[in-house]
């Protein structure tokens, strides 16, 4: 018994444990129960992860325990690496988790669900076999659809989050499931070690087949556009802990399933599966960014903000696919690599995220970014926290985000030379979206951060506002550690990812350094820690030079400069809706968003104006055009079927016998 | 690190943070000379922030931390970059800091402080001008790496030091479709980041039309100082950037003391020349209705564009 296999044996019995433990306890007591079980199972889990990464590795057989295939499990470096980032995920929600939520989270079916969603996320990875796979996916699916609808009696929006999701993941799981069965039916066995056998035996159009039907799945779990439309709305509505270990960890488990048949089952395969890999991912990423960047809900910016992260992931693993086909391993070793660490980086920043959004939610009862303002006085440590998480996801030196963006940029650019005509048009495309998406996630989360927390209070929520209870912050400042230290030392990860990438795509490690990250078989070179250094020198040298020079020392208070109109008020601020009004211009033709103004006249005389109210909505426009179109069809049918079946026993009775005649009357004219 | 290697950098520095006042000064006197006025002299930036630095320091009541340390920021920001450019040396300090992407990003952090400053008065104008300061920033990001991309190409690295140096090495490459390409976007876009007109008017206040001085409209005394000295020195570190992209003559490539004499001269005669031509051009330029500018930056990420197709098919 090794490491890996003692922490993923503890992760499964804690979260067991815990879940019966839930069960028993009364209920004031179940959220204190229910999060430090689940923040244990995420030690576990995590500890497991970080062995099979450094190289240990295990499986387990038990043909037992299922009926026909049995469940294998085997944790590699891959699996291994995703585990660690669900542990880790988990480690923060369930801490957070303690004190968080009201009435709706202290029932027995969520407690319950939240260790064995844990539980699920940590088995996937480590499945090997196709039957062992789909189970703890499912298990997966419907753990966190129970967690999505904890807070149904208090939103009517959750149930309808609730059925999205549901309907999409269980569409995600009939496609993987048609793909791996036709993938298993060619090879004879399900396990993964028989699969990756028959890979190089498999016809040209069944493994395109498998890989098309798998990716549609894997993709709609990643919340890749077009497939992202329950993101969106199930994230918002979950409970932010919740919030939390879906975007930062579930949806990494899409990527997981990608990498893991296209390079480790399917090893490689045509340039075309992995161009159209990179064209999702470069149009969600954009997609993704600015509906981030135009929405004012907080939980849906950052939702939607997890599409354009995904995306990007996307990015890098298809620019791998395609350096792949084409035999250049060290450039795909490189894509690879930034795919990877954005991954964990995502999942570290977006943890913060959520959990200081799900903090401010508490406080102030309110995710509109217009009613909010004014909360770094009254929640100060939850604002650094956000900030903090901000400036990673903003692609900004020194952040977590900025790093893993100019390692994909780097394997962009020097793909351009690599080869063929596809390559040659696919990489400017792919750099021109990378930078839009860098260039719109500075607005997106300039707003988030400067509108929510900066400047006073827009509404009753926000002057209520109070900082959250210990267990919530330390929670947040949990995932904050990883943030800042992938942020400032890169290196001391990234030889494992590189690692784990030159395992898939073959070559050396295509990363080296221990301060100074060096790329091999390409010229390129960045210094994170040294980058922070030379600000915090220019800072303090810049500090130390205005204390010298400048007049006198300390400050005197004065009045905000108000035009010599009297105090200004809350209303003049800048609200989210008008912080991003150019950019919705900008955008106009793409996201085309419905505005509404209502003019209410005076009663006595319709020249004089009472009140007039303005609404945006920002519909998705793909949700429109590609879903509704479905949706009406089925709605259709259903009409349809409703017509023949009007409940009538007179006319279901007339249906047998018309049946019986015409089968009858056809035996008689074929006999 | 060399100890010509620091040398180079202080050089780079000291000249910035002591040229770029001057720079702002010869662009008003050049400006007020075809203006038909006498102008008040090549020097008055310079007092104009003598001046500054000695006035009382101000907090405006509701503002925070972020408020007072943003001008640090921007200068810090700017600071490093005039250190890890290219600029008088193609060789600076430390290669692993002169990365393309790592220069753009800093300027892109000190634009993001100064707006966050301007979002914390909590007044209508500092919201204005972040909110505009930022949708340029946003629009502009994208044209600058991805020309820069398309010079990148040719050297075979993202690393500013090598794209001059590679520049140097090879004088007739400069004229090129690609070069002429992303020479005009870049200068589009140079023009809409530091400011200028057509894009934004450093020289007007209180106009429903500016982006820049509305965010800064809260500070006073040396916050004020410094705000406009990285101003001037994010313009002169950006003229200077796009002057040795495509005119690298000059740029020291070893460390002795005679060839930094050299870069220096050349940098600041190119900068200068740069600087005129802007100030003349703004003399005949009317500033943009603010909706009109967001076409002109895609015009240029069109050009940037064309540049990295450019460098294909051209080879």
């Amino acid at each position: 018994m090794n490491l890996a296999a003692t922490g993923l044996g503890a992760a499964i019995s804690l979260g067991s444990a815990t879940a019966l433990a839930a069960l028993l306890v009364p209920g004031t007591a179940r959220p204190a129960v229910g999060g430090t079980g689940t923040a244990l199972t995420g030690l576990a889990g995590m500890l497991a992860g970080a062995a099979a990464l450094a190289g240990q590795s295990f499986s387990l057989n038990l043909p037992m325990l299922l009926p026909l295939s049995g469940v294998s499990l085997t944790l590699d470096a891959l699996g291994g690496l995703f585990t660690v980032v669900t542990g880790g995920v988990a480690v923060a929600a369930g801490v957070y988790g303690i004190s968080y939520g009201g009435h709706g989270l202290r029932r027995r079916g969520v407690q319950v669900a939240l260790p064995l969603f844990v539980v699920s996320l940590l088995l996937v990875p480590s499945a090997a076999s196709v039957a062992t796979f789909l189970l703890c996916w499912e298990l997966m699916a419907l753990a966190s659809l129970v967690l999505v609808v904890a807070e149904h009696t208090s939103r009517p929006e959750v149930a309808s989050a609730g059925r999205w999701y549901a309907g999409m993941t269980q569409l995600g799981f009939l496609t993987i499931l048609i793909g791996l069965l036709l993938f298993t039916a060619h090879a004879g066995d399900d396990s993964f070690q028989r699969l990756r056998a028959a890979a190089a035996e498999l016809p040209a159009g069944v493994a395109g087949a498998v890989f098309a039907l798998t990716l549609a799945g894997f993709a709609s779990k990643a919340g890749i556009v077009p497939l992202h439309a329950w993101l969106p709305r199930a994230h918002p509505e979950a409970p932010s802990h919740v919030s939390a270990l879906m975007s930062a960890a579930m949806v990494n488990l899409g990527v997981y399933g990608i990498v893991r048949v296209g390079f480790d089952l399917l090893s490689g395969g045509p340039a075309l599966w992995w161009l159209v890999v990179l064209g999702i991912g470069a149009a969600s990423a954009v997609y993704g960014i600015l509906h981030a960047a135009l929405s004012n809900d907080l939980k849906r910016l950052l939702g939607y903000s997890t599409t354009e992260n995904l995306g990007l992931v996307l990015v890098g693993i298809g620019a791998a696919g395609l350096f792949n086909s084409s035999g250049h391993r060290a450039l795909a070793g490189v894509a690879l690599a930034a795919a990877l660490l954005h991954v964990v980086g995502h999942a570290a920043f977006k943890t913060v995220l959520f959990l200081s959004a799900g903090s401010v939610l508490h406080a102030t009862g309110t995710r509109d970014l217009d009613a909010l303002g004014g909360l770094r006085g009254r929640m100060p440590v939850t604002t650094a926290l956000f900030g903090l998480g901000a400036l990673a996801a903003s692609a900004l030196p020194p952040g977590t985000a900025f790093v893993s963006e100019w390692l994909l940029l780097q394997a962009l650019v020097h793909g351009l030379p690599a080869a063929g005509t596809v390559t040659t048009v696919a990489m400017p495309v792919a750099v021109a979206a990378v930078a839009l998406t860098a260039g719109l996630a500075v607005v997106t989360f300039v707003k988030a951060f400067g509108v929510g927390f900066l400047a006073r209070p827009r509404g009753e929520g926000a002057e209520r506002a109070h900082e959250s209870p210990v267990t919530m912050l330390v929670g947040t400042a949990i995932a904050a550690v990883p943030t800042v230290a992938l942020a400032l030392a890169p290196t001391v990860l990234l030889p494992a990812l590189g690692a784990v990438s030159a395992d898939l795509v073959g070559g050396q490690d295509p990363v080296s350094g221990a301060v100074t990250l060096r790329l091999s078989g390409v010229a390129g070179s960045l210094s994170p820690l040294l980058l922070a250094a030379a600000l915090l020198a220019a800072t303090l040298t810049v500090t130390l030079l205005v204390r010298t020079f400048a007049g006198r020392p300390g400050r005197r208070a004065a009045r905000l400069w108000d035009c010599g109109a009297g105090p200004l008020s809350a209303r003049m601020e800048y609200t989210a809706t008008s912080f991003t009004e150019p950019e919705q211009r900008v955008f106009d033709s793409i996201a085309r968003p419905q505005t509404e103004v209502d003019t209410h006249h005076h009663d006595r005389d319709r020249y004089l104006v009472r009140a007039v109210r303005y609404r945006r909505v920002l519909p998705d426009r793909i949700e429109r055009y590609l879903y509704r179109p479905v949706l009406a069809f089925l709605a259709a049918w259903g009409r349809t079927g409703r017509w023949l079946a009007t409940g009538s026993v007179h006319r279901y009775l007339g249906y047998g016998f018309y049946t019986l005649c015409g089968a009858l009357l056809l035996l008689a004219v074929t006999r | 690190m060399s100890a010509l290697g620091v040398l180079g950098a202080a050089t780079q520095a000291v000249l910035v943070v002591a040229g770029s006042p001057l720079l702002v000064g010869v662009m008003r006197q050049i400006r007020a000379r075809l203006e038909g006025r006498a102008g008040a002299g090549v020097l008055q930036p310079w007092r104009d922030l003598r001046k500054l630095t000695r006035k009382e320091r101000l907090a405006p009541r509701g503002t925070s931390e972020l408020f007072r340390s943003a001008p640090v920021v921007l200068v810090a920001t700017t600071l490093v970059v005039a250190v890890v450019a290219p600029l008088v040396t193609a060789t600076p300090a430390s290669g692993a800091l002169s990365d393309l992407f790592a220069v753009v990003a800093l300027l892109a952090l000190g634009t993001v402080a100064l707006a966050l400053a301007g979002l914390d008065t909590g007044t209508a104008f500092g919201g204005m001008g972040a909110s505009r300061a930022i949708m340029i920033l946003a629009l502009a990001e994208p044209t600058l790496l991805v020309a820069i991309f398309a010079l990148s190409v040719r050297a075979g690295s993202t690393n500013l030091g090598t794209i001059v140096s590679s520049a140097v090495d090879d004088p007739a490459g400069v004229f090129s479709p690609v070069t002429v390409l992303a020479a005009a976007a870049l200068a589009i876009v140079v023009v809409a980041e530091a400011g200028r007109l057509p894009v934004d008017n450093p020289s007007t206040h209180l106009e429903l039309t500016m982006v820049h001085e509305a965010m800064v409209l809260e500070y006073t005394g040396p916050d004020l100082a410094l705000v406009e000295l990285a101003s001037a020195m994010r313009l002169t570190v950006l003229l200077a950037l796009l002057a040795n992209l495509f005119l690298p003559w000059g740029v020291a490539t070893d460390g002795t003391p005679l060839a930094l004499l050299v870069g220096v001269a050349a940098l600041a005669a190119k900068v200068g020349l740069l600087g005129a031509l802007l100030a003349a051009a703004e003399v005949f330029l009317a500033k943009l209705r603010l909706f009109r500018v967001p076409e002109l930056l895609a015009g240029s990420f069109l050009f940037a564009l064309l540049a990295v197709g450019a460098s294909f098919l051209l080879g």
